[in-house]
C-alpha cells in the first residue's frame, strides 16, 4: 500500500530547478534575428498628439524600424475588456498605441525596433512628438462633478452598479447605532519579482508568442478577436513565469503590438520593461473610496448595510477592470447575517493607469470595509471586537448558509477558527498588557487587531459568470496519460506561475492512479501542449483545475479496469483497485497499470469500444464557489512620539478545506499575509497635481522584506468544502484579504485613547503621528 | 533601464587617474557604481566617459596613523562596518556603515564614494561630519585637505574641484570617554534615511561634556545639529538631556518628499538626537 500523497507536505519539484538558476524566462529566450523593441512613453497624463516624427530615429545605427501609433492605426484594434458586467458600462476605444492622445502618464505612443536594446533605447530619444496639454483629471470625486474636464468624451462615469437586498430603509429607521465611515483604499502597484517580457516570433503563416502571462489561453483567443490574426496560426507559451499577483491576467499593448511587429517585419522581436516602466505600466490595483454605514441594535446585532463606492477605472477599462469592484458586491456582508444589504458602485474615468486585478481582486476592499465597521461598531458600544462578530456570525450548525447577498457558503466554522487564534495569540494576556501600557501612559502603546475573514474564489461557475456578464466562463481542463512505461504525463490548462502547480497535480495523480510521486511529470502553459484552458487567477488552479485533474485520472482508471477486465477474463465489476494493481476481487491475478499502459500502447488485444493509449481528459466546472475563511489576529506597537509601527506578533488560523500540500499553503498564506500588510503600512502609488507617477522606483514605492514582518504563527482548521470531490478551496489569495485589516484594526486600537478612529493607508509613521495631534505625544 | 553610450578607461595609477579625469571635464569617476549607475540607467546622467578607479590600491584599506585613522576612498561600506581599526577608534562610522542599504551594496559601494557623492540621505556624510572628519583630495596638481564642515556645499555637490579624486578621509581618534551612536529612522529595512541622526558624546563625572551631532536628511547636506550640542554641554544625563534635544532642528531645512514633511523631520530630529544622545552616553 503506498502513502497518501494528499496531505503530504511534498517539498516542491519546482524549486531545485528554479533556485539552481535553471529556468525559461520570458527575457532569457532568444531566436536568431531577433530584434529589439521599446516603446517611447508618454509624459503627459492627458493631452491631444499632433505631430509625431520617428524619422530621426529611422536612420541611427542599428534602427530596423520605427513607429507611430498611426502607423498601426488600420491594424492595431482596440484592446479588450471581458467583463463588462454592469449594464450599462461604457467601453472606450483603448488603442494598444496612442493615436490621436494620451490619457496617463506611460501611455504608449512611439517604438523602435534596433538589433539591440542599448540602440534602441538611444533612437527613442530621436522621435519628436507635439503634444496639446488637457487637464489631467485624478480626483474620483471631481471627475464625477458636471464642470470636471472629460478623460472620455462620453464622460468620465464607467457604469453605476447598484445591488440591493432586504429593506434596507427599514434597517437603518430607528437603529440604535449608525456608524458612517469613508475609508480609502489606496492605489497599488503589483510587483510581480519577474518583470513583464514578450518574445513574438514568425515563419511568415504562423506566430509563436512567449509572454510573462498568468494567461496564455486567454490571450491566444484575444489576440485573435483584437487583432483578425487568426487564430490557428497563433501559438502562446508562458514559460517560467515569476509571479503575477493578477498583473500579469491582461492583454496588453505590448503582446499586441510585439504580435502586429512581428507580422510587419517578418522578424521576431522581443520587449522586456525595465522596473520603472513597469511601476507606470503595469496594470495599478484597488483604488476606491469607500462610504459605508452600519445600522446595529444596542446589544451589537447588525440590522444593515450600505456600501457606497467609488472605484478608480483609470484611463481605459482593461481585461477586468469594471469587474474588479464588483468582485466585492457580494462580499461586503462577509460571515455576517443581517437584515437588508445595499452595494453601490461608479466606476470613474481618471488619467491615471488602468486598474485592475491584484491578489484578492475586489474581496481585499470589500474585507476591509466591513472588518475596520465592525471594529467601529464595538468601539461605539464598549464592546469586544471578538464579541461583536460572534453575535454576528454565521454559527457553525447554519451551514449551508445563503448569505443576505445571495451566496450559499458551503461550509466554515468560524467559533473553532477563532477560538485556536486567540488561544495561539495569547488574547487575554494581550489585552491585560494593554490596558497596563494606556494606565501608565506608556510611550509604546500596544493594538490588537482582528479580522474575520471570508472570501469567495475558486473563480469558476461558469453559469455564475454567465448571468454577470462575464465575456468567458470558469471551467478547468486537465488531461492523464498514462505513458507505455507505465510513467505519467499530466496536461493541466492551469497555467502556474510560482504556485506549485507541478508538485499538487504529482501528489493528486500519484493518488488515484497509485503511482509514485516522482512517476508523475506536469505539462503547461503553451497552447499547443496544453490546448485547452482558462489560465490561473482568483484562487482557481487546485479547485478547479486540480480537480479536472481528478477527474481525468478518474477516467483513466475506469478505461484501465476495462482494459485490465478483458485481459484477465472477467467482468469490470470484479476488479479491484489498489496500489496501482488492478486485481480480480478475491484472486491473485491482476495487472499493473504499468502492464496495462503497455497493453493499451500496442493496442494487440483492446476490448471492444476502448481505444489505444490509456489516456483521458476531463474538465471540471463545479457549482459554487469556495469559501476560505479564518481569523487573523494581529498585535503591533506603536510608537506614539515618532508614530513608528512594529508588528509585534501576528496569528493566523485559516480554513481552506482539504489541504493537498501543507507547505504550499503555509507559503501562499505567508507572502499573502506579507502582501496584505505592505497595503496597510508601506505601499502607494502616487500621482502629483499634474498626473505624474512619483513612485516609479522602489526608493519610492516601498516594499516590505522579511526584515520588516515578524514571525508568522500559522494553523488551520478543517472545514472541507462540498463543491468539489477533494474538499479543497483556494488559498492564494486569502492571507491578503486577511491581513490588511487586521493591521489596521491593530493600530486603530492603540490609538484609540487619543480619540483616533482612523489613519488612511499606508499607515504610515507621518500619518500615524499626525493621527495622534500635530505635535504628537511628548513625555 | 539602458544607459546612453560611454567610454570607460579603467587607469592602473592614481596619477594616471588624474590625468584623464583633469582632460575631460564631462567625464565621471566610477567606484562602486552604486549611486552612479541609477543615475545613467534612468539617464538622468549623461557622462562622456567613466573612469574607473578600481584598481587603485593607494585608495584602498583602512590605515591607523597614530593621531588618526586614514579610511581609503574605495573601502567599501562592508570593510569599514567589519574594521577592527574602525571599531576601535571611532566606532560611529562603522554604525553607520551598518545601516547602509543591503549586504548586496555594502560589499559594492564605497566610502568614498558615498562622500563624493553628497546625497544629503545617505548615512556616512553625517558621521564623518559629526567626527570632524578630514577629507584628502588628489589632483594632477597634488593633495588638498578639507575639513568636512566645509566639504558638503549643496544637494549632492561637493568642494572637490574638476580633475579631483578623493583619495580617502582623515578620521582624528577621540581618546577615551566618548560613546557612539547612530539612529537612523526608516520605513522599511533597507530604505534611506527619513532622518538620521549620528552622535558622538564625551562623558564626564555623570555629565555630558562634549557632544557632536550630524543629521542626515535635514537639509540639502548633512548638517551639524550645533545649537544642540551646544545646550548639550555640562548637561547632566536625565531629564534635562530631553530639553537641551529640542534644539536638534534649529537651523535645518529639511526636504518634503513621498515619506516625510519638513515638520515631521523636524519632530523626528529632536526625538531621535534625544534617543541617540542617550545611547551614546550610555544613559537608559
Ligand atoms: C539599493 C541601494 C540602496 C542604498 N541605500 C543607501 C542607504 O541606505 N544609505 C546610504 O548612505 N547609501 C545608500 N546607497 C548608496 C550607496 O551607499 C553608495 O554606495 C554610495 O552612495 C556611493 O558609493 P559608490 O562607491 O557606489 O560610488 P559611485 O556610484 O561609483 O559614485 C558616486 C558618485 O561619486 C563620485 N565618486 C565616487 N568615488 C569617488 C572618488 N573617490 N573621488 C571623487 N569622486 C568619486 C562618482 O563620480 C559619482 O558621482 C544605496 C544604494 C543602492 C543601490
Amino acid at each position: 500500500m503506498s502513502v497518501q500523497e494528499v496531505g503530504r507536505p511534498r517539498r516542491r519539484k519546482e524549486d531545485a530547478r528554479l533556485l539552481t538558476g535553471r529556468t525559461r524566462w520570458t527575457d532569457n529566450l532568444t531566436r536568431p534575428g531577433l530584434l529589439h523593441v521599446m516603446f517611447l512613453r508618454s509624459p503627459m497624463a492627458h493631452a491631444a498628439i499632433s505631430r509625431v516624427d520617428v524619422s530621426g530615429a529611422r536612420g541611427l545605427p542599428g534602427v530596423v524600424a520605427a513607429f507611430s501609433g498611426q502607423d498601426f492605426a488600420a491594424e492595431q484594434g482596440s484592446l479588450p475588456c471581458a467583463w463588462p458586467r454592469a449594464a450599462d458600462t461604457v467601453i472606450p476605444e483603448h488603442p494598444p498605441m496612442a493615436v490621436s492622445g494620451v490619457r496617463y502618464v506611460g501611455e504608449a505612443v512611439a517604438c523602435v525596433v534596433a538589433t539591440d536594446r542599448y540602440r534602441a533605447a538611444d533612437a527613442l530619444e530621436a522621435i519628436e512628438i507635439d503634444y496639446e496639454p488637457l487637464p489631467a483629471v485624478l480626483d474620483m470625486e471631481r471627475a464625477l462633478a458636471g464642470d470636471s474636464p472629460k478623460v472620455h468624451e462620453t464622460g468620465n462615469r464607467a457604469f453605476d452598479f447598484t445591488s440591493t437586498h432586504g429593506d434596507v430603509e427599514a434597517a437603518f429607521r430607528d437603529a440604535p447605532v449608525v456608524i458612517d465611515r469613508t475609508y480609502v483604499q489606496q492605489r497599488l502597484i503589483p510587483n510581480a519579482m519577474e518583470p513583464r517580457s514578450v518574445l513574438c516570433d514568425t515563419d511568415g503563416e504562423t506566430y509563436t508568442m512567449w509572454s510573462a502571462t498568468q494567461i496564455p489561453h486567454i490571450l491566444k483567443v484575444m489576440l485573435a478577436m483584437v487583432t483578425g490574426v487568426p487564430e490557428h496560426t497563433l501559438r502562446v507559451i508562458a514559460p517560467d513565469v515569476g509571479g503575477g499577483f493578477g498583473s500579469k491576467l491582461q492583454v496588453t499593448p505590448e503582446e499586441v503590438l510585439c504580435l502586429l511587429l512581428a507580422r510587419k517585419l517578418g522578424r521576431p522581436v522581443k520587449w522586456t520593461e525595465s522596473r520603472s516602466e513597469g511601476n507606470l505600466t503595469v496594470h495599478h490595483g484597488r483604488d476606491q473610496i469607500q462610504r459605508i454605514r452600519l445600522a446595529a441594535d444596542a446589544d451589537g446585532r447588525v440590522r444593515g448595510l450600505q456600501v457606497r463606492l467609488l472605484a478608480d477605472m483609470g484611463a481605459y477599462l482593461a481585461l477586468l477592470t469594471p469587474a474588479v469592484p464588483l468582485l466585492g458586491a457580494q462580499m461586503f456582508n462577509a460571515i455576517y447575517k443581517m437584515d437588508a444589504y445595499e452595494f453601490a458602485c461608479t466606476g470613474v474615468f481618471t488619467t491615471k493607469m488602468p486598474t485592475d486585478a491584484y491578489r484578492g481582486a475586489g474581496r481585499p476592499e470589500a474585507t476591509f470595509g466591513i472588518e475596520r465597521i465592525m471594529d467601529e461598531l464595538a468601539a461605539e458600544l464598549r464592546m469586544d471586537p471578538l464579541e461583536v462578530r460572534r453575535r454576528n456570525w454565521i454559527r457553525q450548525e447554519e451551514f449551508p448558509y445563503t448569505t443576505i447577498s445571495g451566496l450559499t457558503y458551503d461550509s466554515g466554522n468560524y467559533e473553532a477558527a477563532t477560538d485556536r487564534a486567540t488561544a495561539l495569540f495569547g488574547y487575554d494576556k494581550l489585552r491585560a498588557e494593554q490596558a497596563d501600557r494606556r494606565d501608565k501612559g506608556d510611550p509604546v502603546q500596544l493594538g490588537i487587531g482582528v479580522s474575520t475573514y471570508t472570501e469567495m474564489c475558486g473563480l469558476a461557475p461558469s453559469r455564475w459568470f454567465g448571468s454577470n456578464n462575464a465575456g468567458a466562463g470558469g471551467w478547468e481542463h486537465g488531461s492523464v496519460r498514462v505513458l507505455p512505461t507505465g510513467k505519467v504525463e499530466v496536461i493541466t490548462g492551469s497555467t502556474p506561475h510560482g504556485q506549485g502547480h507541478v508538485t499538487a497535480w504529482s501528489q493528486i495523480a500519484a493518488d488515484a492512479l497509485g503511482v509514485p510521486f516522482e512517476d508523475v511529470s506536469v505539462l503547461y502553459g503553451d497552447t499547443a501542449i496544453a490546448p485547452k484552458g482558462l489560465d490561473t487567477y482568483g484562487s482557481r488552479s487546485l479547485t478547479i483545475g486540480g480537480i479536472a485533474v481528478l477527474k481525468a485520472c478518474e477516467k483513466v482508471r475506469d478505461k484501465a479496469r476495462r482494459l485490465a477486465a478483458h485481459l484477465l477474463e472477467c467482468s469490470p465489476d470484479d476488479i479491484e483497485f489498489e496500489a496501482g494493481a488492478f486485481r480480480v476481487r478475491g484472486t491473485e491475478s491482476q495487472k499493473t497499470l504499468q502492464e496495462l499502459a503497455l497493453a493499451a500502447f500496442t493496442g494487440h488485444d483492446l476490448p471492444e469500444g476502448v481505444e489505444a493509449r490509456l489516456d483521458s481528459d476531463a474538465t471540471f466546472d463545479p457549482e459554487n464557489f469556495s469559501f476560505p475563511h479564518g481569523t487573523h489576529l494581529c498585535a503591533v506597537e506603536v510608537d506614539t512620539e515618532t508614530g513608528m509601527v512594529r508588528i509585534r506578533s501576528y496569528v493566523a488560523v485559516d480554513d481552506v478545506g482539504k489541504v493537498v500540500n501543507p507547505l504550499i499553503v503555509d507559503g501562499q498564506i505567508h507572502g499573502g499575509i506579507a502582501q496584505g500588510v505592505a497595503q496597510a503600512l508601506f505601499e502607494e502609488a502616487v500621482y502629483d497635481a499634474d498626473g505624474n507617477l512619483l513612485t516609479t522606483t522602489m526608493a519610492d514605492y516601498l516594499l516590505p522584506s522579511a526584515a520588516d514582518l515578524p514571525d508568522f504563527t500559522l494553523d488551520r482548521t478543517e472545514s472541507p468544502a462540498t463543491s468539489n470531490p477533494l474538499g479543497v478551496k483556494g488559498v492564494g489569495e486569502a492571507g491578503t484579504i486577511a491581513s490588511t485589516p487586521a493591521v489596521v484594526n491593530a493600530i486603530v486600537d492603540a490609538l484609540r485613547p487619543y480619540g483616533v478612529n482612523d489613519v488612511r493607508m499606508p499607515c504610515t509613521p507621518e500619518r500615524v503621528w499626525r493621527a495622534l495631534g500635530a505635535e504628537g505625544v511628548r513625555r | 533601464m539602458i544607459p546612453a553610450q560611454f567610454d570607460y578607461v579603467r587607469p592602473d595609477s592614481l596619477a594616471e587617474a588624474c590625468a584623464e579625469l583633469g582632460s575631460d571635464e564631462d567625464a565621471k569617476v566610477l567606484a562602486g557604481g552604486q549611486s552612479l549607475m541609477p543615475l545613467l540607467r534612468l539617464r538622468l546622467a549623461y557622462p562622456s566617459k567613466l573612469i574607473d578607479i578600481g584598481r587603485l590600491d593607494a585608495l584602498k584599506g583602512v590605515h591607523d596613523r597614530g593621531d588618526h585613522l586614514f579610511i581609503g576612498a574605495l573601502a567599501t561600506h562592508d570593510e569599514v562596518m567589519r574594521s577592527p581599526l574602525v571599531t576601535a577608534a571611532c566606532p560611529l562610522l562603522a554604525l553607520a556603515a551598518g545601516h547602509v542599504a543591503d549586504p548586496a551594496t555594502r560589499h559594492l559601494g564605497t566610502f568614498g564614494g558615498s562622500l563624493a557623492h553628497a546625497d544629503p540621505a545617505a548615512d556616512l556624510p553625517a558621521a564623518v561630519l559629526a567626527l570632524d572628519g578630514v577629507l584628502v583630495a588628489a589632483s594632477a596638481q597634488g593633495e588638498r585637505e578639507i575639513p568636512a564642515a566645509r566639504f558638503f556645499v549643496d544637494y549632492l555637490e561637493t568642494s572637490l574641484r574638476q580633475g579631483e579624486i578623493l583619495s580617502g578621509v582623515k578620521i582624528p581618534k577621540l581618546g577615551p570617554g566618548w560613546g557612539f551612536h547612530y539612529e537612523k529612522f526608516v520605513r522599511t529595512a533597507q530604505a534611506w534615511a527619513v532622518v538620521g541622526v549620528a552622535v558622538a558624546v564625551k562623558r564626564s563625572n555623570g555629565s555630558i561634556a562634549e557632544a557632536r551631532i550630524g543629521l542626515t536628511n535635514m537639509g540639502a547636506t548633512p548638517l551639524r545639529a550645533h545649537a544642540a550640542e551646544a545646550a548639550l554641554r555640562g548637561v547632566e544625563l536625565g531629564d534635562q538631556v530631553r530639553q537641551a534635544c529640542e534644539e536638534a532642528a534649529a537651523g535645518s531645512s529639511p526636504p518634503a518628499d513621498l515619506h516625510a514633511q519638513p515638520d515631521y523631520r523636524r519632530h523626528l530630529a529632536r526625538v531621535l538626537t534625544h534617543r541617540a544622545v542617550r545611547a551614546a552616553a550610555g544613559s537608559p
